[in-house]
């Protein structure tokens, strides 16, 4: 009887060993330890067994069973990596293929740049307006202190619809609408849409966009001006960028200063980007005229505040390192996808 | 603004600097120099020579073998006498010009052009010993051409050939050979350009910058000191002067030259002349034009002998006159234009130009300086009204100081004796009525100093003042304005020359302090940028394009005569047709982009561009218009059409959170867009915008071929802003099983998805959670005038599962709607 029982045992892990399929395994299985499998089978014939051996060989039983079982347990093992691995051999993909296109558009540099500057004046506590296009002559120049009869009210520079309304030729009527709502502190900016007389070419457009900042609070200082820029131009063009105050003259502000930044291309060495002055103008700014303030209906005896205006396309312009004004308002779609 | 650096040495002497630190400390304190050019750049070795001799060439008809006496200058080929061997071909080198004096570069030496007078090579040209036809040649004698000038600034250099140095010049300057032709030419010269502010007119003058340059480098400005001078006859006796209109001319200084003698300047005129670009004409001219740049106010002189009456009467023209300027043009004026006349005629346009009847020919005898001021904005308009800046009419325009009239016409006189130009007349008219009252600010030091940021103490702000002549008087805490600083009026003006002078890089950089305020976005840029970046993931790119457009616009839009539409804001002064009205819709904007790409063969362009339109409320404007923000999506090709675009429409609205459903309605009038594929877009039952197919002929009219087909839509962001919403809130996940149902439909032709789907929504109730279109057939299948549709509805209780009973008395109900539009289920 043991020896039967070593002799199925041993040919069953020898069918194990041999089998080269989970259905195999499985079949194996039920031959030898189902409930009337040949291992199985042989507690049957326990009864030839003597009482006294029983119990000893009770255990080897149990003994064939639990190693069938084992050698079963690792046969499986071994045919399901190898299955795995076979299939995943198969699956295996050239990865050096072309992607599969995402269809997403892309944003104008205008957009992305204008998205930069108010991300930058926001982080600052500045407030997002906005003004209206067409505008009141009123707005644009007599509370800006452009008095009737100034070269800056010239047909050859500005659109008009009649006397009284024209197209805004700068974005800083809205500091006059944003000091009139008279709800003080400001710290705004206002990014618009502005027009001028200006053919198209490569450096024109009768149409662009500027952005105006303002700031109107007790104890605003030129250094407030200064130091508010010079942190504007290091983030928006790094951390190493000077900055050049020139006095300069705007009928809305005194004192008035025109910005330029070292050139971010040859830091300041001079290049041919920079015309070799090692600056880029980037911007005008200056307190603004007690006369503007008042006009507005704030106190400038009370009041001090600063204003600067920023031209988006020129950003861009200098940002993106794009040659032409014009492929700006063309939209064609080789331009727009690079950004 | 063009200035010789020389020019101003001569009023600040001590004034020592390159012309780069010049450039750089200038444009630091305001005076902004847009570039300089430093004449002798591609100057070298450049003497005077004198002819002595010229021999016919061996081999060459065309050419001379010239012997050239350059002093004691060393270079190649010149011997011990200093005589050197020159060949040259100019037309105006013979025998019978030897003994005169040329300018001649000698080996190694540098020319600026060549004699053809073509554009300037960047670093000059090398001049070196060479051999023309086997004679050997140590240098070369120079044209005006080859200096890098033109006969404009030397109208006695000949057409073409040598400069040979006047006999004038050769005086005046006592040039020999050996010396400099450079300096003789007065190249030795850096010619600044200026970009002048409007505020700062006294700058429109050399002595004005002359001021700021002493201020800047610290020197001292010496103003050219200037005295009445003249003969014992007084000019009154000799000429009457009346204003009529002293608004426009608030002053009117005149002086007499008599027994006029005509001949060119000297070259130290000319010089100063020359380099600031100005062509020298006789000495007359030359003095005017010369105390035009110095004192920045133009002068004007008239035939005395032509003036009748030898009176002159200022006023204006009547409408209607018209009036022959110096130039020949007959000029139309009206009664705003100030003219200056004599007993009986109009003699010229005042501050614009002279009249043909009054010009100053080299026959004239005696003449009269007109110096006046007149009302700049006044000249500016008649300027424009006539058609004609000059520039006397432009110096005018920017409103000049009312003192400068009678130092620039004693100066013309002065300059008159010392060019023995003519005898000048004693005395002077100056017809002032109303002299400007002096000008004071209080100094406030604090104030300057709490709004610029600075400490700057007392003792610098009046250090500067005094550089800059304003006079402080201690007494009365007074800063005397002096009147040719037009520009300073308050104490913000005094801060900036305050802080122009300490300069503007030696103020701290701080931030604002105070009341802290919340940076943000308004709601409106909130939904925009969402809006924004939702079509941009649905694949639309970000166009910009131009609010003013042609109104044949209209026309290619096939938008009828009497359309709303065609009611646009019209420009009074467009840039041409083409940009003439402001646009009361975005499709031919985001047409003329798309066709862009189409031309350039761009394939599967899609675009949006977020922008306004402009509706008037009444014509013609008497309040601004109504802007509305448009967002409009464009886009062609193989990969969009109708349900794309209107998927993506959906998706934008889904992305504001509304959380209606869309509403198509294609009973609308669109005339653009192909008339059975268009439609208005409904959100909550409000119209929120349009979209179709462009109408084919509208398409072919914007340059596309017929297989192309061209979606827009257009989405009226103030409406969408309205229904947009920030919020969202959590509604649970489904925690009790669904029900669906399929309903296969035959549907009459005429009925629409819509029209099914409003029978679902309305029937549905709570329970019916969802539902879709899974199919849809017309064809050989169905019956005609009918088409199937296939719906599958999922329906579900949010608190308990579902009976069927349930289900089935909602179904019951829906399709008892459905039956309504006779509607038939299929089995």
């Amino acid at each position: 009887m043991k020896d039967q029982l070593k002799k199925i045992t041993e040919e069953a892990l020898a069918r194990i060993s041999e089998s080269g399929t989970l259905d195999e395994i499985n079949d194996i299985r039920v031959e030898f330890l189902g409930k009337k499998g040949r291992i199985t089978s042989i507690m049957k014939n326990m009864k030839d067994v003597a009482p006294e051996d029983r119990p000893a060989f009770g255990q080897l039983v149990n003994e064939a069973k639990q190693r069938a079982e084992e050698a079963i347990e690792k046969a499986r093992n071994e045919l399901q990596t190898k299955a795995m691995e076979s299939r995943l051999a198969a699956e295996s993909i050239d990865v050096t293929l072309p992607a599969t296109k995402m269809r997403t558009g892309h944003r104008h540099p205008c957009q992305i740049a204008l998205d930069e500057v108010e991300r930058i004046f926001v982080g600052m506590g500045y407030e997002v307006v906005e003004g209206p296009e067409i505008e009141y002559q009123e707005y644009n120049f007599t509370k800006l202190n452009i008095p009737e009869g100034h070269p800056a009210r010239d047909e050859q520079d500005t659109f008009y619809i009649n006397d009284e309304i024209l197209l805004r030729s700068q974005t800083s009527p809205v500091q006059a609408r944003v000091m009139e709502r008279g709800k003080l502190p400001i710290r705004m900016i206002a990014p618009g849409r502005v027009f001028r007389s200006d053919s198209i070419d490569a450096t024109h457009s009768p149409s662009f966009h500027q952005i105006e900042g303002l700031v109107v609070d007790k104890h605003i200082t030129m250094t407030d001006l200064k130091g508010t820029l010079t942190q504007f131009a290091r983030e928006l063009f790094g951390e190493n960028t000077q900055t050049r105050f020139r006095p300069h003259h705007f009928n809305f502000t005194e004192p008035s200063a025109e910005v330029d930044v070292s050139c971010f291309k040859c830091g300041g060495k001079g290049c041919r980007f920079c015309k070799n002055e090692g600056w880029i103008e980037i911007l005008g700014c200056g307190m603004v005229h007690p006369n503007v303030l008042s006009m507005c209906g704030v106190d400038p005896n009370e009041y001090t505040g600063f204003a600067f205006g920023v031209g988006l396309e020129r950003i861009a312009i200098l940002k993106y390192e794009i040659d032409d004004m014009r492929l700006l308002y063309e939209n064609d779609y080789r331009f727009l996808r690079q950004f | 603004m063009n200035t010789p650096l020389s020019w101003i040495k001569d009023y600040v002497p001590e004034l020592d600097c390159t012309a780069k630190e010049y450039a750089d400390k200038m444009t630091l304190a305001g005076t902004k120099v847009e570039r300089f050019e430093v004449l002798d750049k591609n100057l070298k070795n450049i003497v005077i020579g004198k002819l002595l001799d010229v021999a016919p060439h061996p081999d060459a008809t065309k050419l001379v073998v010239c012997k050239v006496n350059v002093g004691d200058v060393k270079a190649d080929g010149v011997d011990a006498e200093g005589n050197v061997q020159i060949v040259t071909g100019a037309p105006n080198i013979t025998k019978d010009v030897i003994g005169v004096l040329v300018p001649v570069v000698l080996d190694g030496g540098k020319v600026a052009g060549g004699h053809d007078g073509g554009a300037l090579p960047e670093d000059g040209i090398e001049i070196h010993t060479g051999k023309l036809r086997g004679v050997v040649s140590y240098g070369m004698m120079c044209s005006v051409e080859e200096l890098g000038s033109d006969r404009n600034a030397f109208p006695l250099a000949p057409e073409s050939g040598i400069y040979i140095f006047p006999e004038d010049v050769i005086r005046e300057l006592d040039l020999k050979p050996g010396m400099s032709a450079i300096s003789a030419f007065g190249m030795d010269d850096v010619v600044v350009e200026y970009e002048i502010t409007s505020n700062r007119v006294d700058c429109y003058s050399v002595i004005g910058i002359a001021r700021e340059a002493a201020a800047v480098f610290d020197k001292e400005f010496i103003l050219p000191k200037v005295e009445e001078n003249g003969s014992d006859e007084d000019v009154h006796d000799f000429l009457k002067v009346t204003v009529e209109d002293a608004d426009l001319c608030p002053r009117y200084t005149a002086r007499m030259v008599k027994n006029i003698r005509f001949a060119p300047s000297p070259e130290w005129m000319q010089k100063r002349l020359r380099n600031a670009g100005i062509r020298p004409i006789n000495n007359l001219v030359d003095i005017t034009n010369f105390v035009m740049l110095e004192y920045g106010q133009p002068m004007h002189a008239f035939d005395y002998d032509t003036l009748e009456g030898h009176e002159i009467v200022v006023k204006t023209a009547k409408d209607g006159d018209t009036f022959q300027t110096l130039d020949g043009q007959m000029r139309n004026l009206d009664h705003t234009v100030l003219m200056i006349n004599d007993g009986a005629k109009a003699v010229g346009i005042a501050g614009i130009m002279g009249g043909e009847n009054s010009k100053i020919t080299e026959e004239v005898r005696n003449v009269v300086f007109e110096s006046a001021n007149f009302n700049g904005v006044n000249i500016r308009l008649s300027a424009k009204k006539i058609g004609m800046r000059t520039d006397a009419s432009s110096i005018f325009e920017k409103g000049l100081d009312p003192a400068t009239t009678v130092q620039a016409v004693n100066r013309a006189c002065e300059l008159v004796e010392e060019l023995n130009c003519g005898e000048v007349v004693g005395g002077m008219i100056d017809i002032y009525p109303e002299p400007e009252t002096a000008r004071s600010i209080i100094f406030e030091p604090d104030r300057i100093n709490s709004l610029l940021g600075t400490s700057i103490p007392q003792d610098e702000m009046l250090r500067i003042f005094k550089k800059l002549e304003l006079v402080y008087h201690p007494m009365t805490h007074e800063i005397a304005i002096p009147s040719f600083r037009r520009d300073l009026l308050e104490t913000c003006d005094l801060a900036e020359e305050v802080l122009r002078f300490h300069g503007y890089d030696k103020i701290e950089d701080t931030l604002p302090v105070g009341e802290a305020t919340t940076g943000r976005l308004s709601y409106k840029l909130r939904v925009d940028a969402v809006a924004r970046t939702a079509a941009e993931y649905a694949g639309f790119s970000h166009a910009m394009t131009y609010a003013f457009e042609s109104p044949k616009a209209f026309d290619m839009l096939n938008i009828p005569a009497d359309d709303e539409l065609r009611k646009a804001v019209v420009i009074s002064n467009p840039l041409g047709e083409d940009f003439s009205i402001m646009r009361t819709q975005p499709l031919n904007a985001m047409l003329t982009a798309l066709s862009f790409n189409y031309n350039h063969r761009n394939e599967n362009v899609w675009l949006y561009d977020m922008a306004n339109i402009y509706l008037p409320k009444s014509l013609p404007l008497t309040e601004l218009p109504d802007e509305r923000e448009q967002l409009t999506l464009g886009g062609y090709g193989s990969n969009i059409d109708f349900f794309v675009l209107k998927g993506v429409v959906e998706e934008i609205f889904a992305q504001l959170g509304v959380k209606d459903r869309m509403e198509l309605k294609a009973d609308c009038s669109r005339p653009y867009f192909h008339p059975g594929r268009k439609a208005d877009i409904y959100y909550g039952g409000k119209l929120v915008g349009y979209m179709g197919e462009i109408h084919p002929t509208v398409a072919d009219k914007y340059g596309f071929k017929s297989d192309a087909r061209v979606y827009i839509a257009i989405l009226d962001m103030p409406t969408v802003t309205e229904m947009a919403t920030f919020d969202r809130y959590y509604e649970g996940v489904a925690r009790f099983p669904a029900v669906s149902r399929d309903i296969s439909m035959l549907v009459p032709k005429n009925v629409t998805a819509g029209d099914i789907e409003h029978v679902l929504m309305q029937r549905g109730g709570k329970l019916l959670e969802d539902f879709k279109l899974f199919d849809i057939y017309e064809g050989l299948q169905v019956a005609t005038g009918f088409k199937s549709m296939a719906y599958s509805l999922v329906f579900r209780a949010k608190d308990h599962t579902l009976t069927d009973d349930e289900v089935n008395s909602v179904m019951k109900k829906i399709l008892n709607g459905l039956n309504a539009l006779e509607i038939q289920l299929r089995s």
